[in-house]
């Protein structure tokens, strides 16, 4: 427990050393070598990402921390391909998400990502079953198969029957567990969570963290929560701490069930 | 799947699709009214103008002119069968030329009597003038010949000299203490485009007329000639050849007047046909911007469903969607709405048109072809109006939409 809650200078590494020189490895789903992100507001320039480089390997679970405008959100954005760096270059799976356009980029997140958002972002009276199948329906799959592959995604978040609940018959924990399941259903190659428990108490919080723990390690999931919460990031195998548009702390922490006390 | 996708959100807000909807169904339901009873009002002109003969010319005796004093038109008694018979013969353009002397006398059958107009005809005029018998045979040569006291009446005049279920054929009728006998029934033809009733009407043998009946200054005036052409493209030249014919016939110098006056059917066609198909026009333009109106509604409710839904669209970019997919969606949403506006307002026009006729009286036709241009234009018009919020939607930025509170 010590120390985890906290970044401390004794777990710093010099990342730009380590990433691009030691782990250069082709294999590693997500290699970032110094991004940039820089926003043009008006007449001023806000540098939200000042040269990060990161890898994340197949299979990791990986937490992201830092205060609000540290820059995680717009990091977060990039790697779930939603967002371009404007310097530098992001190689998921292989492929350079800087050259991608428009269309590449909305093929990327459809096979690609699965996002889960801290307000659920459920589709209003619509089913719990359509909404698990929503990312299906752009890829013109025959409509039997997108509601066997949504209902399916839902038992796996422990949600079977209640294929035909409105997300408001639902509580805040089983609408995050649709949003999961929706997430899930494209078998994505990683579950990016963005402050998956912020609107949640702490029971179902516990709930949310235990799905994407197991699904990490039952399927092998590749899974990336961002978080503010120090008891969030204690399910992750990897914290990374972002502070003013760069990564101050990346490290392999002890697994686990230790932190859930 | 996104007709699918469109229906269910549709259905989401049923109020609110239903009063979008309703301006496209009144537009659409205006259109298909207005253009049937404009079209109905055509074809009752036509109609009317096909029962005078659009291929018929009549020729009218001219002025009279004594001591500086003119007559009306037809004072002079300038026209005769002589006429009509030469024209027959020098005018080939000619189908059928027929002559008429008339005058309004008592009618007496039994004790009943009634005022109505009696025509000395020769046989073609019946023909020239597009009249159905609905029982009994027309006046013929033999008829003419003989100076035969023989009527064939029309429908007014049966109204107003026999009783319901009398029959007037074999009957005796009597014009000016001559007793004729009632040999042929004329079908209906209604009103003349002057308003007057056609159907009051005694025909008879010319000579029977002129000799027995109405009586003569000349023998052998007439109060007009009826000629039918082959056709409405003949009948200009035809005019020119009678003119020609005439003036050699009645021996006028170059400076002088005509002293008869020719008239064909087909300015009078042109005209009405004109009218009514100005009133159609401006009918059709108040209900299509009753449609235009509707396509406005579609698009203000669409902008506000792009601005209560960026959540959701952001979400579906987030998971996938590319811009192409929400433009059609949107789209789709839009034409849905229009399309089922247009066909319930099919269904509001025709029954519009239907309680117009029934109620009104006026006859209206639903012509195939504005039912099919209001669809196609309520189609036009959700993918028209449509396309901005459908734009506005493709073009969200995810990262933003998915903030967007």
């Amino acid at each position: 427990m010590l120390g985890l809650n906290e970044p401390d200078a004794g777990f710093r590494f010099d990342l730009n050393t380590r990433d691009s020189g030691l782990h250069r490895a082709m294999g590693a789903l997500i290699i970032c070598e110094d991004v940039w992100k820089v926003y043009q507001l008006g007449d001023v320039e806000v540098q939200a990402l000042r040269g990060v480089s990161l890898q994340i390997e197949r299979g990791e679970f990986v937490a992201v921390m830092g205060a609000s405008g540290s820059g995680k959100s717009t990091l977060m954005n990039l790697l779930g391909c939603l967002d371009r760096p404007t310097r530098g270059t992001y190689w998921l799976d292989g492929r350079d998400v800087g050259r991608a356009s428009q269309d590449e980029l909305a093929e990327l997140r459809s096979r690609e990502i699965g996002f889960v958002f801290q307000n659920f972002n459920l589709v209003p009276r619509t089913s719990a079953l359509e909404n698990a199948q929503l990312p299906l329906c752009y890829w013109g799959l025959p409509l039997r198969e997108q509601r066997a592959r949504a209902a399916a995604a839902l038992a796996r978040v422990g949600l079977s029957g209640r294929d035909q609940h409105y997300p408001s018959q639902l509580s805040g924990g089983q609408q995050q567990r649709v949003a999961i399941a929706r997430a899930l259903v494209s078998s994505p190659s990683i579950l990016l969570a963005d402050e998956p428990t912020g609107n949640l108490d702490t029971e179902s919080s516990r709930e949310i963290m235990e799905v994407l723990a197991r699904l990490n390690r039952e399927d092998g999931l590749t899974v990336l929560v961002v978080t503010h919460e120090a008891q969030i990031a204690t399910y992750a195998a990897r914290e990374i701490f972002v502070k003013d548009g760069q990564i101050v702390s990346d490290r392999v922490t002890a697994a686990a069930p230790a932190g859930r006390s | 799947m996104t007709v699918v996708t469109a229906f269910r959100i549709l259905g989401r807000n049923r109020l609110r699709t239903g009063l979008t909807m309703l301006g496209v169904i009144i537009g659409v339901g205006a259109v298909i009214a207005m253009v049937s009873i404009g079209e109905g009002a055509k074809a009752a002109v036509r109609a009317q103008i096909a029962s005078m003969g659009t291929n018929m010319l009549s020729i009218k005796p001219g002025t009279s002119s004594a001591s500086g004093v003119r007559g009306g038109q037809g004072g002079a008694v300038t026209l005769t069968v002589a006429d009509a018979l030469d024209l027959k013969k020098k005018v080939p353009l000619l189908k059928e030329i027929a002559w008429v002397k008339k005058d309004v006398l008592q009618i007496v059958n039994g004790n009943r009597n009634w005022n109505g107009e009696v025509n000395g005809i020769s046989p073609g005029y019946l023909t020239v003038r597009n009249w159905d018998l609905v029982s009994g045979g027309p006046i013929t040569d033999a008829d003419l010949d003989a100076e035969a006291r023989v009527a064939v009446v029309g429908q007014t005049v049966v109204e107003n000299l026999y009783d319901r279920g009398e029959e007037p054929l074999g009957s005796t009728i009597r014009l000016r203490n001559v007793a004729f006998t009632v040999i042929g029934v004329l079908a209906p033809k209604g009103h003349s485009a002057g308003g007057s009733d056609q159907d009051d009407i005694v025909f008879i043998p010319f000579t029977t007329a002129e000799r027995k009946v109405l009586g003569t200054q000349f023998l052998g005036s007439v109060s007009g000639l009826y000629a039918s052409a082959e056709s409405q493209e003949e009948l200009p030249e035809a005019v020119e050849a009678i003119q020609e014919v005439l003036r050699v016939r009645h021996r006028l110098q170059p400076e002088e007047p005509d002293d008869f006056t020719i008239k064909t059917q087909v300015e009078l066609a042109k005209v009405r046909e004109g009218t009514s198909q100005t009133l159609t026009l401006m009918l059709s333009a108040v209900a299509a911007v009753s449609l235009l109106v509707g396509g406005i509604g579609i698009m203000n409710i669409l902008l506000v469903s792009v601005t209560e839904r960026t959540r959701e669209i952001g979400v579906r970019m987030a998971v996938g969607a590319k811009r192409r997919h929400i433009l059609i969606q949107f789209l789709v949403e839009a034409t849905t709405l229009s399309l089922l506006g247009g066909l319930f307002g099919i269904l509001l026009g025709v029954f519009g048109a239907q309680a117009t006729a029934a109620i009104a009286g006026w006859p209206t036709i639903i012509s195939p072809d504005s039912v099919f241009l209001a669809f196609v234009f309520s189609l036009a018009v959700g993918l028209f109006f449509g396309l901005y919020p459908a734009n506005k939607a493709a073009r969200l930025n995810p990262i933003e939409a998915l903030r967007y509170e």
